[in-house]
């Protein structure tokens, strides 16, 4: 079935308004649907993990960027596509994009507008945070004997000191 | 380390009190914010030294916490797996942290905090989360208190939050506002009525979504479903609570039009019906955990039709948690077979029911 706005994609949001008692269907494509505002199902999914898992995949499947990964924790989409589950933090800024299309699915927006939160120490604490945990990964980098990755390591920890 | 719940402020449930609004329908309302700490990785990603060293920040920050600086420190890892399992039937934390089949050897360093205030989950699928609860109906009031001490623990931990994303959580369905209120709600007279499909299939319509009285992969029993929202971000917090409050006022009017028919068109078949509930909780020797939960839901069903006098909701409530399965293992002393629960079970309620005043209907 083809759109009824556009007449040029399939009509994947079928919708029926009772206006004055008068029932009428109108059988829109995922975009004209959006244009007029219509939260489509797809955009509040019946299992929001389910779905989104789905939505993952499918992402996943067109992009050459699978392997992608996170410069911090090592996770890839591929990893995510696995689990569900980003690695941390940064993972919502290395794969931004691909995030950005799935949350507007899975949430119907992808633009948070509740609280907002400064923390007054933030850049300091998470600094600290931050260079405990490389010094825990040096450590076991070099009981490990990953000589390359230690290496790496040190200089991250130089960086931020 | 064994629990001792008498340690716990109010036993960890004051929402068991039944001093809430609409508490013959609406048992609870919760607000639950996700929260992650800046710097460290995500559970999935976390090594165990991460772990450890995420309690031992929140500790060291807990005196500067009003809210929790008073709360009591649970390591799950330290705990028998009853005594996880009876934090589990208090809805002090979740299956995650209490592990999958509950004697499974648990990541170090998972714990829950449990004040009079809230309750916080440590090292679960997010490093922290945040519980209030409220007896009876008054989501806007778990909010508001959830805030509150969110604010108080913010401004000591830092949390990992994004301009555009809000605050980052471990799975994305989270994300944003992080926050998930939910209600746990009694509805036997629409499903008596058979209208709950319908009734479900409308919440779901509106962003909600149902679940068992112990959330994800719970299933139904006794007519008890939890609701919650569906999407965590586009929305505010207020936004997000007021409309599950405002959602759940309209199912608690409609639960309540359900029993006024069921009163009206079917009068002594239910009037019999639950008066035999009754007679088997008074009465029976072994009680199994879903037949207990049932008969319970009949039960507060004829409290609510004030057809049974002199038994209190939160006399159920009590019953409702207290009864389990844990709970009387953790009473016992050792871990009973399920028969054995099952004759214990029946003998807990037959004592608390026979300390309650009865009329004769």
């Amino acid at each position: 079935m083809v759109c009824s706005q556009c007449q040029e994609r399939d009509a994947v949001v079928h919708l029926t308004q009772i206006v004055e008692n008068a029932v009428t269907q109108v059988h829109l494509c995922e975009k004209c649907a959006a244009e007029r505002g219509i939260e489509t199902s797809s955009s509040v999914p019946s299992h929001p993990l389910g779905d989104f898992l789905q939505a993952v995949q499918q992402q996943a499947a067109q992009m050459p960027g699978d392997a992608a990964r996170c410069s911090y924790c090592g996770t890839s989409l591929r990893d995510f596509r696995a689990s569900g589950r980003l690695g941390c933090a940064r993972c919502y800024g290395a794969f931004e994009q691909s995030l950005k299309d799935l949350l507007r699915r899975v949430h119907g927006s992808s633009t948070h507008v509740g609280r907002s939160y400064v923390c007054a120490d933030e850049p300091a604490l998470e600094r600290d945070a931050t260079l405990s945990e490389l010094r825990g990964r040096l450590a076991d980098a070099v009981r490990g004997e990953e000589f390359e990755v230690a290496a790496t390591l040190r200089d991250q920890i130089r960086t931020l000191e | 380390m064994t629990l001792d719940l008498s340690l716990l402020p109010d036993g960890g449930v004051p929402w068991l009190a039944a001093s809430g609004e609409h508490s013959d329908i609406v048992l609870s309302s919760r607000i639950r914010l996700a929260r992650n700490i800046a710097g460290f990785n995500f559970s999935a990603r976390e090594r165990d030294g991460e772990r450890l060293r995420i309690l031992a920040q929140l500790r060291d920050a807990l005196p500067r916490i009003p809210a929790l600086a008073s709360a009591m420190v649970l390591r799950m890892d330290e705990l028998s797996p009853v005594d996880r399992q009876v934090l589990r039937e208090r809805h002090l934390v979740s299956r995650e942290l209490v592990g999958a089949d509950g004697a499974t050897e648990m990541r170090p360093a998972s714990a829950v905090l449990v004040s009079e205030h809230a309750g916080v989950m440590v090292n679960e699928e997010d490093h922290l989360r945040l519980q209030v609860f409220r007896s009876g109906f008054d989501v806007p009031g778990a909010l508001q208190a959830a805030v509150r001490v969110d604010r108080q623990l913010g401004e000591q931990v830092p949390y990992a939050f994004h301009r555009d994303f809000g605050f980052l959580t471990s799975c994305p369905t989270n994300t944003g506002t992080g926050l998930r209120a939910s209600v746990l709600v009694h509805l036997p007279g629409l499903v008596l009525t058979q209208e709950i499909t319908k009734v479900l299939q409308g919440l779901q319509q509106m962003g909600l979504t149902h679940r068992g009285l112990y959330g994800e992969g719970s299933d139904v029993v006794g007519s008890f479903f939890q609701i919650s929202n569906q999407t965590t971000l586009g929305r505010s917090e207020d936004e997000l609570a007021e409309h599950l409050q405002r959602v759940v006022k309209r199912l608690v009017e409609q639960e309540y039009a359900a029993r006024r028919v069921l009163a009206r068109d079917a009068g002594y078949i239910i009037e019999d019906k639950l008066w035999r509930a009754y007679g088997t909780l008074r009465h029976a020797r072994s009680l199994a955990a879903d037949e207990a939960m049932n008969l319970l839901s009949g039960v507060r069903l004829a409290v609510g039709l004030q057809m049974i006098g002199g038994l209190s909701i939160y006399t159920l409530n009590k019953l409702l948690v207290f009864g389990q399965s844990a709970h009387l293992s953790h009473h016992a002393g050792r871990l009973l077979t399920e028969g054995e629960a099952n004759v214990a079970r029946a003998r807990y309620v037959r004592g608390v029911l026979a300390n309650e005043v009865s009329s004769d209907g």
